[in-house]
């Protein structure tokens, strides 16, 4: 994959409303545009430079184009991060429209939140697992539409019934006379023809694309080094830059000694900011060496004495309060005060950083009046409207170019790396690529928040909950991110995967407290919400369970009369993973129930807890339920994917503060899941014409209850305090 | 002062300092961007490339240290018989997914495959846990190498 054409999305911006995606408007941003962003896949078709202002090509709304010559464009309103999100997306608009996967080009969309919104999010981002949620029936309609006046096209070209003719693989065909054309040829009568409302959409019967395991359309650049991402950005005259941001958040550079920065061959330029100094260099070894010959004295400012566990008290202190009502379901005091047998647990998360590979980075050039930038980013509109901020310039003055994401995880829903770049390159003649150190991007990450909860529970004299009371305290990355999302002391993220649960239970009753964190950023990290509150609920149910002396998996289907969904992937799970067969002694087996983005889940870990308390994940059954899947081989990619991303967190991740700083550097101290650690995982798929569900994630929040839950089955030993700690396993000698 | 390195079959001349990595050099100085940088520390393996064939850390391998050893880069890969295999594997298995670790990857299985043309499990370990995959793809990865070594038995 190349990048091969230099963009200008912003230099004439349109204004569409946001329902006139019309061909019209989109004509004029593609004029605009001037050939647009192309993310050229080198598939069937030589890199072509497509004039989208030209006449004659048919580009019936935002998402379709196709030039005389028969080039048939997708726009693609959501970014490639390894979650085949550049094949799938495709599939949708192709399978309606009638063209190969083969026969279709992708260009990447430039910033326009009025086009390119993501449906379920409002914004153009590439998040929460709703890519395909969001395109499901949009980009299928698009392609509907424009099957639809290319076959009109046809037909008056013919002079016969529009339903007489078909669509079959870019062309339309007339069988009573056996005559067929080409879509290309067809562009420029489509193209003036009144775009059709309600196209109906195909059967699943006949899908022909959908459902089957498409071939990843990004993945031969990435098998021999030309795929380009973010941080491969190659410019004329460019210089490269690494940078030390206050080791202490909130904190200011107080002094700079640079001389010895400054002798270190190949390096240009200190660019001193308020709390930051970057070294500006002929290549990133220089950079680096200058780096760490500078002496820099900071100024730590009020947080230089903040301690991990500062935090986890005032988040704790918090959840003795009330907080908002995310959920009521009959009355739990009432139910707590009949029961016969009562719970109670608190549960802490930690912070987590995402470490994606590919460090963080971001390349602009400020010249008088104008920004560029080049970076891999999962949200582009707010990437420009940073840089614009950082480079003090109207918005449409700053041109963003997005490019393959290293890993994102939601560390590049943010664009705080982007206006980093822009603070120094305004100091920087010609452009400079600004690459992290794993260092900065472990030690400036913006984290997955800390939470604490308080749970407890009242059962029946059967042991059936008949009581379940939550309240929980932490971050709400909504509320910085999103601030419409955050109403009433809520929002939909924090508090997904602690309600609306698949169980029924009579009295329920959730309670968040938002507590902002001094001094520590957070940010949303693959599995959001649900990374946290999937954990404590399973993990109670587990524990609820074997208060009343029952079977987990036994248990939780008691629960699931109105959950049918849920209830077959339990069952599947359980199944598959021979629940209830014996095991060696210190191992163990642990559920998982969900439903969150979207989709029902069940996992099952087979867990090993050595004497010395080493956890070992031995074996992953995967039972999901995700509504229609539109490529098989990528769903069980990413469930795999995030499994392992689970375990990750589960066995290792943490987050600390001492003295205002984050202790973990590098993967050393922030240990990653390797080849040698990971588990057989198995993943069964449910078939299910329901809308699809989203994929990227669920995996991720499952695991780590399902792992804990394994290991209490191991040990006997609840742990409720993540990552699991070998000291709290060791058996004793 | 400058060093002439034999890349990928060239000899390139580089005006660096000789303790300037050999990754910084081949990404920014060459401009071949497909060695990924991960870590800077050996820790990851992102930035594996091959010394006279055997899998080495570019992050940490100062260009002065290099002499007369030929370089090959995850460009190249392909023209070996070894790395075709892995690249072929890769790609009928699906095995990337954002692929920045990849080049890494397809580095060190190469130069595993090369040297046991039949790697056991351990051996897989062996050779791969130094190199992290944030995608969790390992177990496509691990598939992958059993799938080339299997074409090398049957000479494919």
């Amino acid at each position: 994959m190349i990048l091969d054409r230099v963009a200008s999305p912003a230099a004439k911006p349109v204004q569409p409303s946001a329902n006139d995606i019309s061909r019209r408007s989109f004509l004029q941003a593609s004029a605009a545009a001037g050939g647009g962003l192309m993310l050229s896949l080198r598939l069937p078709f030589p890199v072509a430079a497509a004039d989208a202002a030209d006449s004659d090509a048919f580009a019936p709304n935002a998402f379709v184009r196709i030039d005389r010559d028969g080039q048939v464009i997708l726009t693609m309103p959501y970014v490639e991060m390894g979650q085949g999100t550049y094949t799938s997306i495709p599939m949708l608009i192709a399978e309606e429209l009638e063209v190969e996967l083969s026969q279709v080009r992708l260009e990447h969309a430039p910033p326009n939140e009025k086009l390119y919104a993501n449906p379920l999010l409002g914004v153009q981002a590439t998040g929460n697992s709703n890519a395909v949620r969001g395109a499901w029936q949009p980009l299928r309609q698009a392609g509907a539409a424009a099957r639809a006046m290319l076959v009109s096209a046809a037909a008056k070209r013919w002079n016969v019934e529009p339903a007489s003719c078909r669509a079959l693989s870019g062309e339309v065909v007339h069988p009573p006379t056996d005559r067929r054309i080409r879509y290309g040829e067809l562009a420029a009568e489509a193209a003036r023809l009144p775009v059709p409302e309600g196209v109906a959409l195909k059967q699943p019967k006949n899908f022909k694309l959908i459902g089957t395991p498409a071939k990843r359309l990004d993945t031969p650049a990435k098998v021999n080094g030309s795929a380009v991402y973010g941080i491969d950005v190659r410019l004329p005259g460019m210089k490269f830059a690494t940078l030390a941001q206050s080791p202490v958040f909130g904190g200011r550079v107080k002094r700079v000694d640079d001389t010895a920065a400054k002798a270190v061959k190949g390096v240009r330029q200190i660019v001193r900011l308020d709390d930051a100094v970057a070294v500006v260099a002929d290549h990133m070894g220089a950079a680096k060496k200058g780096l760490a010959a500078l002496a820099i004295e900071w100024d730590e400012g009020s947080h230089a004495k903040l301690t991990t566990s500062d935090i986890a008290g005032e988040l704790e202190r918090a959840t003795l309060k009330p907080g908002a009502v995310a959920q009521n379901i009959g009355d739990v005091d009432k139910a707590m005060a009949g029961a016969a047998i009562k719970v109670e647990a608190t549960y802490q998360v930690p912070f987590l950083a995402h470490a994606t590979m590919e460090p963080m980075n971001c390349t602009a050039h400020v010249r008088s009046g104008a920004c560029e930038v080049w970076v891999g980013n999962q949200a582009i509109a707010r990437v420009q409207r940073a840089a614009a901020e950082a480079a003090d310039l109207p918005v449409e003055k700053v041109v963003v170019h997005n490019h393959l994401i290293g890993g994102g995880f939601g560390r590049r829903l943010e664009a705080d790396g982007a206006a980093r770049a822009v603070e120094i390159a305004k100091h920087v003649d010609g452009p400079v690529k600004v690459v992290w150190t794993r260092e900065e991007d472990i030690q400036h990450d913006m984290y997955r928040p800390y939470w604490f909860d308080r749970l407890s529970a009242g059962l029946d004299q059967k042991g059936m909950p008949i009581a379940w009371n939550n309240r929980f305290a932490g971050s709400s990355v909504i509320a910085r991110w999103l601030p419409p999302g955050f109403n009433n002391g809520l929002d939909p993220d924090s508090t997904e995967g602690a309600i609306d649960l698949v169980y029924d239970l009579p009295n329920l009753h959730v309670e968040y407290v938002r507590v902002e964190p001094p001094g520590i950023p957070t940010a949303f990290w693959r599995s959001v919400g649900p990374s946290h509150n999937v954990f404590v609920t399973e993990s109670f149910m587990d524990e609820l369970a074997a208060a009343a002396r029952q079977d987990p998996v036994a248990y939780r289907r008691a629960l699931l009369g109105k959950s049918p969904r849920a209830r077959a992937v339990l069952d599947l799970a359980a199944e598959k993973s021979g629940w209830g067969q014996p095991l060696p002694a210190g191992v163990g087996r642990g559920v998982a129930l969900q439903f969150v983005f979207a989709s029902y889940m069940a996992h099952v870990a087979e867990v090993e807890v050595a004497k010395d308390g080493a956890v070992r994940v031995r074996r992953v059954v995967c039972a999901v339920d995700c509504g229609t899947v539109v490529n098989p081989d990528t769903v069980r990619a990413q469930i795999q994917s995030a499994i392992i991303f689970g375990i990750t967190a589960a066995l290792h991740g943490e987050i600390t503060l001492k003295d205002g700083r984050v202790q973990q550097t590098n993967f050393d101290t922030y240990q990653m899941l390797r080849m040698n650690e990971a588990p057989a995982i198995e993943v069964y798929i449910v078939s299910s014409l329901e809308p699809p569900g989203g994929m990227g994630e669920a995996g991720t929040s499952l695991i780590v209850p399902a792992v804990a839950n394994a290991i209490f089955a191991a040990t006997g030993k609840r742990l409720r305090k993540m990552p699991a700690d070998a000291a709290t396993l060791r058996q004793p000698i | 002062m400058p060093y002439d390195i034999k890349v990928n079959g060239a000899v390139r001349t580089v005006d660096v300092d000789g303790d300037t990595p050999l990754l910084w050099v081949l990404r920014d100085v060459l401009g071949m961007t497909g060695t990924k940088f991960g870590c800077g520390m050996a820790l990851c393996g992102a930035c594996t490339v091959h010394l006279d064939g055997v899998a080495t850390r570019s992050c940490i391998t100062p260009v002065g240290s290099i002499a007369n050893s030929e370089i090959t880069t995850i460009e190249a890969i392909g023209a070996s018989a070894a790395g075709a295999r892995i690249q072929k594997a890769w790609l009928d298995l699906e095995v990337v997914q954002c692929g920045y670790c990849q080049s890494g990857q397809i580095m060190s299985a190469t130069a595993l495959l090369a040297s046991k043309p039949q790697p056991s499990d351990s051996d897989i370990d062996a050779a791969m846990s130094g190199n992290i995959c944030r995608c969790g793809t390992y177990l496509r990865i691990r598939a992958a190498i059993k799938q080339a070594a299997q074409a090398t038995r049957q000479g494919g």
